[in-house]
């Protein structure tokens, strides 16, 4: 499952490139301006990302002994 | 003395206690004083690091620009995240060089991997010109409270001697233990005094966000969206060029970079990269205290609009709980200041002096190291008394120069280096006499280059010279590395 890795491309695309097609205030989304509620969003999508690679990262079998590869 | 002011200063003493209390008998040598002896297990080095991330910027210097400039602050927001997915590979193989080469700091790595003392020296002595506007701000975040607190009968000036003498005596008494507990406790209580803030304004005074931001909309409309292109600060550009600025430059500090050596096992960093992005939501609440003050302290202009978060505070809130909400703004910056104390009286004695003289004994470098943090200390209040910035435009400075390592650390950590000692060197150079030279005569590419298309012009700064850094690094590397291979050919 190498190719999990690729996901992590998505946080910077979605908050650099993303935010620009949802630049406004209105609607608001949950309570917030549209284009906050996105970076918000976005936030905690890169932690679920980064748990789902840390998950299959073969790097990470070894406990927490440190330098495997 | 009022009530809230009390409360600040048991919070002042009692971090200087426990600071003291953390040494635990242990004796003081240089690798302890900064690196706590590499043994800090995940809680701890989180603690550290979002020690560092939850500083005064983020409390007073975060709602101070959601207040003043509404959507710019959503950059901090949002670039903590791309550092965090950054870190999970960027981090690992820097620990592991460090460990092995039992490397105790940035100046330090960077001189082994290009086997180059003086690129050491460089990098030593642009860390400590960056920290100083990091030190300023803290100083900055200490004064307001304590004089706001107080309504003006302590002086601002006053409130900065005050700060910057607890800070000075507890990191020369117990260097990184004590900002390690200490933090502990300042974390518990920032976190849950931005949280209970940041639902508190909204609801208290507009009923609720839709309305709050409804509100804030009719006011002013299009403040909490960034800006049309050719507005600068607030527009797309800028938040996209800033947000890539400060993402690469966030493990670029020289205190964060020493930080990341405290670890005990390299898999913390991966799993910090999952954690530490929620952390980062506290800022949303952060942002809702600096929103709510738009409508509800009007007028507070240039740098007084880090104001914002604490003057609401005293119009709505008892004496007492103006103190806690003091006291947890006080402990923001007297950790993180601690940490860039530490971290720049460092720099300047082992790496700094040390790499001009390498016959210097370990001991004369730990006493001059300690001997240095009041001496930063001044510089940093005479700079704070200067005034005229805010928190955040401080921080971005500060960004805009150790950004300029960034291309040179990644270079080192690939298999074959395409950047050359020199390429570096010169590269960190250019891009940082960039930086001072913006930071000087107030340029931005609006000035500098006015035939330029409004989305350009938008660019920070700071991100300008980190690409010329780039070019510059390249091209010299490659200059070199042909002389390098002529001489070789020549000389056989």
């Amino acid at each position: 499952m190498k190719s999990i890795r690729w996901l992590a491309l998505l946080p910077p695309l979605a908050i650099l490139f993303g935010s620009a097609f949802f630049n406004s205030v209105e609607p608001l989304v949950f309570g917030m301006p549209l284009v906050l509620a996105w970076l918000v969003i976005w936030v905690i999508l890169t932690s679920a990302i980064m748990a789902l690679i840390f998950a299959y990262d073969p790097a990470n079998k070894g406990g927490d002994a440190g330098a495997k590869q | 003395m009022n009530s809230a002011l009390v409360i600040i200063f048991l919070a002042a003493a009692l971090a200087l206690v426990i600071g003291v209390l953390a040494r635990g008998g242990k004796k003081m040598t240089l690798e302890q004083w900064t690196v706590g002896g590499r043994g800090f297990g995940g809680l701890l080095v989180f603690l550290l690091t979002a020690g560092e991330i939850y500083t005064t910027f983020t409390f007073l210097g975060g709602s101070g620009w959601a207040y003043g400039r509404g959507a710019a602050a959503y950059y901090i927001l949002a670039y903590g995240s791309l550092a965090y997915v950054t870190s999970y590979w960027l981090l690992p193989p820097i620990w592991r060089y460090a460990r092995q080469e039992r490397v105790i700091s940035q100046p330090h790595f960077f001189a082994r991997k290009y086997d180059s003392p003086t690129l050491g020296v460089l990098v030593a002595a642009v860390g400590v010109v960056a920290l100083v506007p990091y030190l300023v701000l803290q100083f900055k975040g200490l004064g307001i409270i304590v004089s706001v607190a107080s309504n003006g009968a302590i002086s601002s000036t006053l409130a900065i001697w005050i700060g910057a003498a607890i800070i000075t005596i507890y990191v020369t008494v117990s260097g990184v233990h004590g900002s390690a507990w200490t933090s502990t406790v300042k974390d518990f209580l920032i976190l849950a005094v931005a949280m209970f803030l940041g639902i508190y304004f909204p609801l208290h005074y507009y009923g609720g966000y839709s309305e709050m931001f409804n509100a804030i909309e009719a006011a002013k409309p299009g403040f909490l969206a960034f800006k049309a292109s050719g507005a600068g600060i607030g527009s797309m550009v800028w938040f996209q060029s800033t947000v890539l600025l400060t993402a690469l430059g966030f493990y670029m500090w020289p205190h964060a970079f020493g930080a990341l050596f405290t670890a005990k096992a390299e898999q913390t960093f991966r799993r910090n990269a999952i954690i530490l992005p929620l952390y980062q939501l506290v800022l949303l609440f952060v942002f809702f205290c600096g929103f709510a003050a738009i409508l509800k302290i009007p007028g507070l202009t240039g740098d007084d609009m880090d104001q914002s978060l604490f003057k609401l505070s005293i119009q709505t809130f008892d004496p007492w709980f103006v103190g806690v909400i003091g006291a947890a703004g006080v402990l923001t910056a007297l950790v993180p200041g601690s940490m860039i104390l530490i971290a720049a009286s460092t720099l300047f004695a082992n790496d700094f002096l040390r790499g001009l003289r390498p016959e210097t004994s370990e001991e004369t470098v730990a006493r001059t190291a300690r001997g240095l943090a009041p001496v930063i200390a001044l510089v940093a209040i005479y700079f704070t008394l200067q005034g005229g910035q805010s928190i955040v435009s401080l921080l971005l400075m500060g960004y805009a120069f150790v950004t300029q390592f960034f291309p040179a650390l990644l270079g080192s950590l690939m298999r074959n280096n395409p950047i050359t000692k020199y390429g570096a060197f010169a590269g960190i150079v250019v891009g940082v006499a960039i930086v001072i030279w913006v930071t000087l005569t107030k340029s931005t590419l609006a000035t500098i280059a006015p035939f330029l298309p409004d989305q350009l012009k938008d660019i920070n700064p700071g991100f300008l010279a980190l690409i010329v850094n780039v070019i510059v690094s390249g091209v010299v590397s490659l200059a070199t590395r042909q002389a390098a291979a002529t001489a070789t050919v020549g000389g056989a």
